[in-house]
């Protein structure tokens, strides 16, 4: 794709972050109230100016409908998104988010979500697109031509809650306590350099995968241009999005694992592969060499959900906190233990995964 | 002297010798190598002829009673903006000579250097810089074709095997290369000390187009051979005896033009080693003869790749010049792996300077025009882009690098580490250093153990910084940097300078 014209002049957001993650492995159910005040333990890692959710497994009589979050500026805004996307799907349902006036939320824009599936019939020059390249460039065709529209998620039985405010706070407004839901992730934002905007909270979506990110992505400039080659226009202003293009790019198109992903993103280090038995020392570095431009550099721990599981990563040399614990079949991720023991005060098992190395814990079939 | 013509007494420096510390011992005599310092037999001591220096300033490195300064000739021309003194001074020349005005080295005109006008960034608070004493910090480089994806098996054990078989890359531990200087421009003493260097520091030197020593190649895995439209030298071992071959089209400093080494610099190593007989001229033709469009180079690429059975990378270099971003993906398209790309400010053995000083643009406005084209078509993968012509420090490697390169060539700063002073004198094959010289008595003043050792040093020095650089910046990886202009800022450029950096302004 051909950079737009000063593709260059961006504003960057800056954070420091807190994030909780916790999944069931045999799909049990856990209520909201569980990542909530996991998040409101670490209230102190944000600053009041962005917090947010993804749950899985919410909306099971949609299950086989893409679920679009959307936020608008006004009333307006929702009336021309709808109209672009009933121009491209058939909508099954369509309804405000149940939300709650919080005195802590100011000014929130009027949210909606659709359940919604393909058109047989697609407007023309989107016919040759498979179904998950059609939603995508739907997604981004409402955030980049849409004004004042914004998709905040578009995956299956999965949904993004996020807003402007402390952890606690958001989710009151969305009353996140009457969902449950297999996984949750949350994110308490801390950002230094842009106000608060409800799209740039976490967690960052993209159909069914969800990012919550704490840390900067120092290569954020090579990893923008890097996607714009690959056909994704990044348009969210904050390095946390880069993060969703390349899982879709790594794991859905080119056909990577999770692993391998993990491996892009936050590769060993020249020295190590040295060490390697031939066949993966070969492995990494064909690895580095073909993804040089979608590693992920400086300090970063991230969250990373699907409809298959949850996976956690560090950057390469732990410049971000991130613990993993296990009680029975829930496997939690967390800057800090602290959040974890509040939920859960008796744990199997807690360990600091080591640098670099993923954490991926699928959901059992 | 009122026997010499008049013009030559308008000569640019002046000798200033200290008659109180001058003991007359003749070092100056015998290091001139352009006769500006003699011995008066009248007078019995040693004199000088102040039109005969060209600035060197050997004379001054070797002086042993430090008598010798060289200095600028104070004698003024009466100011004009307009007619500067460079300017009748060359037509006094060209009025006695009826001859084209040659010059080396790189451009000393001036051009605008849009290094000096970008800044590198550094991290504060939200992330850390990294300590490269501390931590790792890598700047390994690989320079070849790269696939857009991967794919992989898994083995038995779980183990993740490659399945996509991976174009043939150089490796480099450091993003930085000896640039293409032949033997001939230069002599041997200097090929080995490169050669050398760039084995101790896991990088490759270029041969040049003048062909490959036959005792030079067991340098083999740091050499990039050399093909030029002379094709010196060019046979079936040597375009195997290295890690890539690289395809000469143009040089920043002559774009659009050949070059011709004269029959008497073309001594019996330089011609066995060129393949053409002793004494004759050398002469690379403006255009490879067999090269009048882009689908004959494919032809060349092609040739050279079944020559060397895929095994190794095909480079093609060019000079940066107008349209040099549609030229190099002409160039990708073809088939090329690298992509040299020269600019206004490279140097040279010899070059019109009207050429050297008038054509071609500046290396930062090329890189960064090339990289975003490739990027905008999709083919950057397909090909690693080298930044070549007056990268004078490691910072203007980063900036390039930031730019879009993936590495950088360095010439003057490699024969600037072993002494060259740019007296840019170089096309009389009398450098007083020993370096642009085949003259047996000149060349041995460089030892080659010597020159290996300041050139490795310089790569060393570079790289020390490179790393602190990547590091204030919060990465750890070079790959981070590559096309990273967001690591960048421009100070008092033009909107459309910076638009065509892709560059925001320090501030924003």
């Amino acid at each position: 794709m051909k950079a737009a014209h000063r593709d260059f002049d961006f504003q960057k957001d800056i954070s420091g972050c807190g994030i909780f993650g916790v999944i069931h492995k045999k799909r049990g159910l856990l209520p909201g109230e569980m990542p909530i005040r996991a998040m409101a333990c670490m209230h102190d890692r944000g600053n009041g100016l962005g917090a947010g959710y993804a749950a899985y497994g919410i909306y099971p009589e949609f299950a086989d409908k893409y679920a679009f979050h959307l936020m608008c500026d006004d009333e307006a805004g929702v009336d021309a998104a709808e109209q672009l996307l009933r121009r491209f799907f058939d909508v099954a349902e369509s309804e405000p988010i149940p939300t709650r006036r919080v005195p802590a939320v100011r000014k929130p824009p009027v949210v909606w979500r659709y359940f919604v599936s393909p058109k047989k019939d697609r407007p023309a020059g989107y016919r040759s697109l498979d179904e998950l390249d059609y939603v995508v460039s739907v997604v981004m065709r409402i955030n980049t031509r849409v004004p004042g529209a914004f998709v905040f998620s578009s995956g299956k039985n999965m949904g993004a809650f996020k807003g402007v405010g402390f952890p606690e706070d958001i989710a009151e407004f969305y009353r996140l306590e009457e969902y449950s839901a297999f996984i949750w992730t949350g994110h308490n934002r801390f950002p230094t350099n842009t106000p608060g905007w409800w799209g740039g909270a976490h967690p960052f979506t993209l159909l069914d995968w969800s990012i919550v990110h704490n840390g900067e992505i120092s290569s954020y400039g090579i990893n923008r241009r890097y996607l714009c080659e690959n056909d994704y226009e990044c348009t969210l202003m904050t390095d946390t999005e880069v993060v969703a293009y390349l899982l879709d790019l790594l794991i859905r198109k080119h056909g990577l694992s999770k692993q391998m992903a993990a491996k892009v993103f936050a590769p060993p280090f020249w020295d190590e592969i040295e060490r390697m038995p031939k066949a993966e020392a070969e492995a990494m570095r064909a690895l580095r060499i073909t993804y040089g431009s979608a590693m992920l550099n400086g300090p970063f721990a991230i969250l990373v959900a699907d409809n298959s599981g949850l996976f956690g990563l560090n950057d390469r040399i732990k410049l971000r906190p991130l613990l993993v614990a296990e009680k029975d079949d829930m496997v939690f991720m967390s800057s800090e233990e602290s959040a974890v023991r509040e939920v859960c005060p008796e744990l199997d098992r807690v360990w600091m995964p080591k640098a670099g190395e993923p954490v991926i814990v699928n959901l059992e079939a | 002297m009122l026997f010499r013509p008049v013009n030559n007494n308008y000569h640019d420096f002046v000798i200033d010798r200290d008659k109180d510390r001058c003991i007359n011992c003749k070092v100056c005599v015998r290091q001139c190598s352009y006769e500006a310092h003699y011995w008066d037999e009248n007078r019995q001591r040693v004199m000088h002829d102040n039109s005969k220096c060209v600035g060197c300033h050997r004379c001054e490195a070797l002086c042993p009673t430090a008598a010798l300064t060289i200095r600028k000739n104070p004698s003024e021309f009466r100011d004009n903006a307009l007619w500067r003194p460079v300017f009748l001074k060359n037509i006094y020349k060209q009025a006695d000579t009826g001859a084209v005005l040659l010059g080396a080295m790189g451009s000393p005109v001036d051009i605008p250097c849009y290094w000096d006008h970008l800044l590198l960034d550094a991290s504060q608070v939200t992330n850390p810089s990294i300590d490269p004493l501390r931590e790792p910090m890598e700047l390994k480089t690989f320079l070849g074709s790269k696939p857009r994806s991967l794919e992989f098996a898994t083995a038995r054990d779980g183990s993740r095997r490659l399945k996509t078989k991976m174009p043939p890359q150089i490796e480099l531990r450091y993003p930085i290369m000896f640039s293409a200087m032949s033997l001939g421009s230069i002599n041997y003493n200097l090929h080995l000390a490169m050669a050398r260097a760039a084995e101790e520091t896991g990088i490759c030197y270029n041969t040049g187009e003048g062909g490959l020593h036959k005792t030079l190649y067991r340098y083999g895995p740091n050499t990039i051979v050399q093909v030029a439209s002379g094709r010196f030298g060019v046979h079936r071992d040597y375009i195997n005896a290295g890690v890539g071959i690289e395809i000469k089209i143009g040089q920043g400093a002559k774009p659009g033009i050949g070059g011709h080494l004269p029959g008497e610099k073309i001594t019996a190593m330089v011609a066995e080693t060129r393949m053409i007989p002793l004494g004759s001229d050398a002469i690379s033709p403006a255009p490879h003869h067999d090269i009048y469009s882009i689908e004959d180079l494919l032809q060349l690429i092609y040739a050279l790749k079944e020559t060397s059975e895929y095994r190794l990378p095909v480079s093609v270099k060019v000079a940066a010049v107008h349209n040099v971003a549609a030229i190099v993906s002409g160039i990708v398209r073809a088939g090329a792996d690298i992509v040299a790309i020269d600019g206004v400010r490279g140097g040279t053995g010899a070059a019109p300077c009207m050429i050297r000083d008038n054509v071609g643009i500046p290396i930062e406005l090329a890189i960064a025009s090339v990289d975003q084209r490739l990027r905008d078509e999709g083919i950057r993968s397909q090909a690693s882009i080298v930044a070549a012509g007056g990268i004078r420090c490691s910072a203007d490697a980063v900036k390039a690098i930031a730019l879009g390169a993936d590495a950088v060539y360095i010439g003057t700063a490699a024969l600037v580490a072993v002494g060259c002073t740019l007296c840019a004198r170089c096309y009389t094959g009398k450098c007083p250093w020993g370096i642009a010289t085949n003259d047996p008595k000149l060349a041995k003043r460089q030892n080659p153990d010597l020159a290996a050792r300041k050139l490795a040093n310089l790569i060393r020095a570079w790289g020390h910084e490179m790393e602190e650089m990547l590091g204030g910046m919060g990465l750890n990886s070079i790959e981070s940097l590559r096309g990273n202009r967001d690591k960048l800022r421009a100070v008092g450029l033009s909107r459309e300078e910076m638009d065509i950096l892709g560059v925001k302004h320090a501030g924003n």
